[in-house]
């Protein structure tokens, strides 16, 4: 039950930032979200946000943060049974399946959908 | 003298016109919407360990596309743009933005057809993501490899 309370937290604080650094500056949703993809992998290099991962459990895996993470993460795996090859190999290893949702629902519902404004 | 009076005159007329934002309502908004798809994530993975009896891992990767699907469905059916307006990072920052970016890129661009339409422009968005994401991670892995000593 504590992890709903943690998810609640850490995802909100990370929407909080995103939120206060696009009123206060120039930046568009699309650099905040890079930004945070960047921070997300950067915080791997320590094993950071691997530890967050258990903390916090589901709520961390939400945030945009944890597709960096993921990539990352997918490729030091693989590096280890294939060596600094093996980075680029299992680099979309744990996040293809968000890509190939987001592909596959997007797709099919562009056919079925009309675009409205 | 009179081009001056004219940029006050123009100044005062905008500053009427601009909707009143309240920064700290933004973020307050934000982080309280972020925080409920946070905690929805959490009550669905926990939901899918009890149903399907599988591991935290694949509980997970079955949380983030039923969040994808949701957004998706939501922005096919065009509720979500209303919401994003409403709550912008709370929507834009969870997974459910990089689901939002795709459809409403791929929507748009219907009417140009299915492959110069839909298939190289549903990446116009959330392909930034993708690009940046690949592109540090791998520059961090090395680092981490190299330097670090030793993956994992």
């Amino acid at each position: 039950m504590i992890k709903i309370l943690y998810s609640f937290l850490f995802c909100g604080i990370i929407c909080l930032i995103a939120q206060l650094i696009l009123d206060n500056s120039k930046l568009t949703p699309g650099h905040i979200t890079s930004i945070l993809v960047v921070t997300g992998s950067f915080l791997d290099i320590f094993s950071i946000y691997d530890k967050i991962v258990e903390i916090v459990g589901g709520g961390a895996m939400v945030p945009i943060t944890s597709f960096g993470h993921q990539l990352i993460h997918g490729g030091l795996t693989s590096a280890v049974s294939y060596g600094p090859f093996g980075i680029i190999m299992g680099m979309f290893d744990l996040t293809a399946s968000g890509i190939s949702a987001a592909i596959i629902f997007s797709f099919f519902f562009t056919l079925v959908f009309k675009p409205r404004n | 003298m009179v081009k001056k009076m004219k940029n006050k005159k123009y100044e005062e007329i905008v500053k009427k016109h601009r909707p009143d934002e309240n920064r700290t309502t933004n973020a307050l908004i934000a982080f309280i919407i972020g925080g409920l798809i946070g905690a929805l994530g959490e009550i669905l993975v926990e939901l899918y360990i009890m149903w399907f009896h599988v591991s935290q891992a694949q509980a997970s990767v079955f949380m983030i596309v039923t969040l994808i699907f949701l957004a998706s469905l939501f922005t096919a059916l065009g509720f979500f743009d209303k919401w994003v307006t409403f709550a912008r990072c709370g929507l834009l920052i969870p997974i459910t933005g990089f689901a939002h970016s795709m459809m409403s890129a791929s929507l748009e661009y219907k009417t140009e057809g299915l492959v110069y339409g839909i298939g190289s422009n549903a990446f116009k968005l959330a392909g930034t993501v993708i690009v940046y994401g690949v592109v540090s991670a791998w520059t961090f892995g090395m680092i981490r490899l190299l330097i670090g000593g030793g993956a994992l």
